[in-house]
């Protein structure tokens, strides 16, 4: 049953029923039964839109408590670029990479400068590809994801080169078995996240490979004490820690980060789930065809959006794009080196080492003949619902009902006006035969209705 | 049509309604994904019928757009009122379009309907009678032998 692993948990004694998470999943993948919400795993994109919406916090995203950095003899830190805009203007990478390493971690890591290196392969893959446009960046799994379930199409269109993340991780374990003479398996890497789904994308990466991460540590866990970590920080000189900032590297945080520090002409970007869905239509119908790159997240404005962030994402977005003008006044260019970016994509160094396979939804049927008369039917059952998407037979709309009745999953009486139809039916019936047997005791009544009638 | 389809539904298009268009590729999307149709014969099917949807939203008045499904092909048969095209050759020529500015504006008239259309079909026919409509048949094999 579990061919896929779920970043996203229900905790059934605190699940109350109470539909929320059923009205706000993107992919109809929740259901609620005797009151419980489930998911159906296969539908399931782990967006996590049903946790920040879960009024009881029944919901949980599984990420890794900091407990487990004892297994390892080394521990690194790997925090999405979004962390850097959790903080005010003030508090800059430098300070808070100091904070993490104060957290127990042997070393905090500086993604954005790997996310740099991986923007300049964008770039490189970008101007070589020849194929369909257009290019759709990897960056947000959820996306990955969604475009293996609703748009397998599109699949080739995913760019495969590797996350600044798993890289990141990759080269650090390379470097440190070396340097500290200790296997590559005795250093954990642990991925500070903004999201529940990078925690999936380490337990199981959308291409089928085997993760470099050891785990993820969700943004708001470490919130509080990487503010009281940093206290006791000295602050250095504004200009240096400005100066040490990888441009590119920041703007994976934000939605349309990579296209703007990249300079990309051809480049698109777009944010939240329902504008996705707008947007990978078009691609579909061959629209966008001289469009080269898209950015898309399915968090709005980008990863400073995810479920387990803490700032308000307007206030984050903002951090991260006045640092990103300011970097640009400054003409700041702490950036990797374009040449030896070039040298390593020659050696394959950024590509993914699996392929993204499709993931399509079950047909009604297999045979084509049932799958149709299924379909015919689950029209002839919509017909039959009220189709105002009330959710009390547990099914977000009417029309997935009508197809969960089809798969026989639920059964029509479940909707709680063709119910009221059944007592409709069912009280008809009952007076007809309470009138026969008035009939057949005449003088004795049994109902006071069929004695009104007689009046 | 004289042969047997397990299903047959049709869809009405509306010229000039530049804010529905594309709806009714998307539902045909729907249904061939939901009835379990090969993904790579879907995206053929669903461009060339958005290509077709939007040549009737862009110049025609109304047309209806028929689906038919049997275990061997998918057949759609688009006819349409509208002003009819005059040169079919010409029309065919990639490239070629009789689209407006402010159609241009928008992203359509490269020229590339009706060549895409014929591309992503496995058979195609188009009839027109200027004054009076034109009409489409695009057929798409779902058993791999039938292909062209």
């Amino acid at each position: 049953m579990s061919q896929y692993f779920h970043s996203i948990r229900i905790e059934t004694e605190r699940c109350q029923g109470r539909m929320k998470c059923l009205r706000v999943c993107p992919t109809q993948a929740i259901r609620v039964r005797n009151r419980k919400a489930v998911i159906i795993e296969e539908k399931c994109i782990d967006c996590g839109e049903c946790i920040t919406i879960c009024p009881h916090n029944a919901i949980i995203p599984l990420t890794d408590p900091f407990g487990e950095l004892t297994k390892f003899r080394y521990t690194v830190a790997i925090p999405s670029p979004a962390l850097y805009a959790q903080f005010g203007r003030e508090i800059l990478p430098e300070k808070i990479l100091a904070g993490i390493k104060k957290l127990g971690f042997d070393c905090a890591y500086d993604l954005a400068l790997t996310c740099g290196e991986v923007s300049f392969a964008i770039q490189e893959y970008l101007r070589d590809y020849k194929g369909p446009k257009p290019l759709i960046s990897n960056a947000c799994p959820t996306v990955v994801r969604l475009i293996q379930v609703r748009y397998p199409e599109l699949i080739d269109q995913i760019i495969p080169i590797e996350l600044p993340r798993e890289l990141a991780a990759r080269e650090i374990k390379k470097k440190k078995a070396k340097q500290l003479k200790i296997r590559e398996e005795d250093i954990g890497a642990f991925y500070l996240t903004p999201c529940p789904v990078k925690m999936i994308s380490i337990k199981q990466p959308a291409e089928k490979g085997k993760s470099f991460l050891d785990g993820a540590i969700s943004i708001s866990d470490a919130y509080g004490p990487l503010l009281s970590a940093m206290e006791g920080i000295e602050k250095g000189s504004y200009r240096k820690a400005l100066e040490s900032i990888c441009i590119l590297g920041v703007g994976w945080a934000m939605v349309g980060g990579i296209c703007r520090t990249l300079r990309l002409k051809n480049s698109m970007a777009v944010s939240g789930l329902p504008e996705i869905l707008k947007v990978f239509d078009d691609i579909e119908r061959g629209k966008l065809r001289n469009i080269d790159f898209i950015e898309a997240y399915s968090c709005l404005q980008g990863c400073v959006g995810g479920s387990l962030t803490v700032e308000n994402l307007y206030t984050s977005y903002n951090k991260i794009l006045k640092l990103i003008e300011t970097l640009e006044f400054e003409q700041i260019k702490a950036c990797p080196d374009i040449r030896e970016v070039r040298k390593l994509y020659g050696q394959q160094y950024f590509f993914i080492k699996g392929k993204f396979e499709p993931r399509p939804l079950i047909p009604l049927d297999k045979d084509l003949a049932k799958a149709i008369k299924k379909r015919k039917l689950k029209e002839k059952i919509y017909e039959l619902l009220p189709k105002i998407d009330c959710g009390v037979c547990g099914a977000p709309t009417c029309l997935t009902f009508a197809e969960d009745i089809v798969k026989g999953e639920a059964k029509l009486t479940d909707c709680i006006f063709n119910l009221s139809q059944e007592y409709t039916e069912l009280s008809q019936e009952l007076s007809v035969l309470l009138k026969e047997s008035d009939s057949l005791n005449p003088g004795k009544s049994n109902n006071n209705k069929t004695q009104n009638n007689k009046d | 049509m004289n042969e047997e389809y397990i299903l047959n539904q049709n869809f009405e298009i509306t010229g000039g309604d530049f804010s529905n268009a594309g709806k009714i590729s998307t539902s045909i999307k729907e249904i061939l994904r939901e009835i379990g149709i090969d993904h790579s014969i879907i995206i053929r099917a669903s461009i060339a019928i958005y290509e077709a949807e939007m040549n009737v939203v862009m110049y025609a008045r109304r047309a209806t757009l028929c689906l038919n499904i049997n275990p061997e092909k998918l057949h759609f048969e688009l006819k349409d009122e509208g002003p009819g095209i005059k040169n079919i050759d010409l029309a065919m020529k990639e490239g070629f379009s009789t689209a407006t500015d402010e159609m241009r504006e928008m992203g359509f008239g490269a020229g590339m309907g009706l060549p895409n259309i014929k591309k992503n079909a496995d058979r195609f026919k188009i009839t027109s009678t200027p004054g009076e409509g034109t009409a489409l048949n695009m057929t798409f094999c779902l058993d791999k032998t039938g292909k062209k």
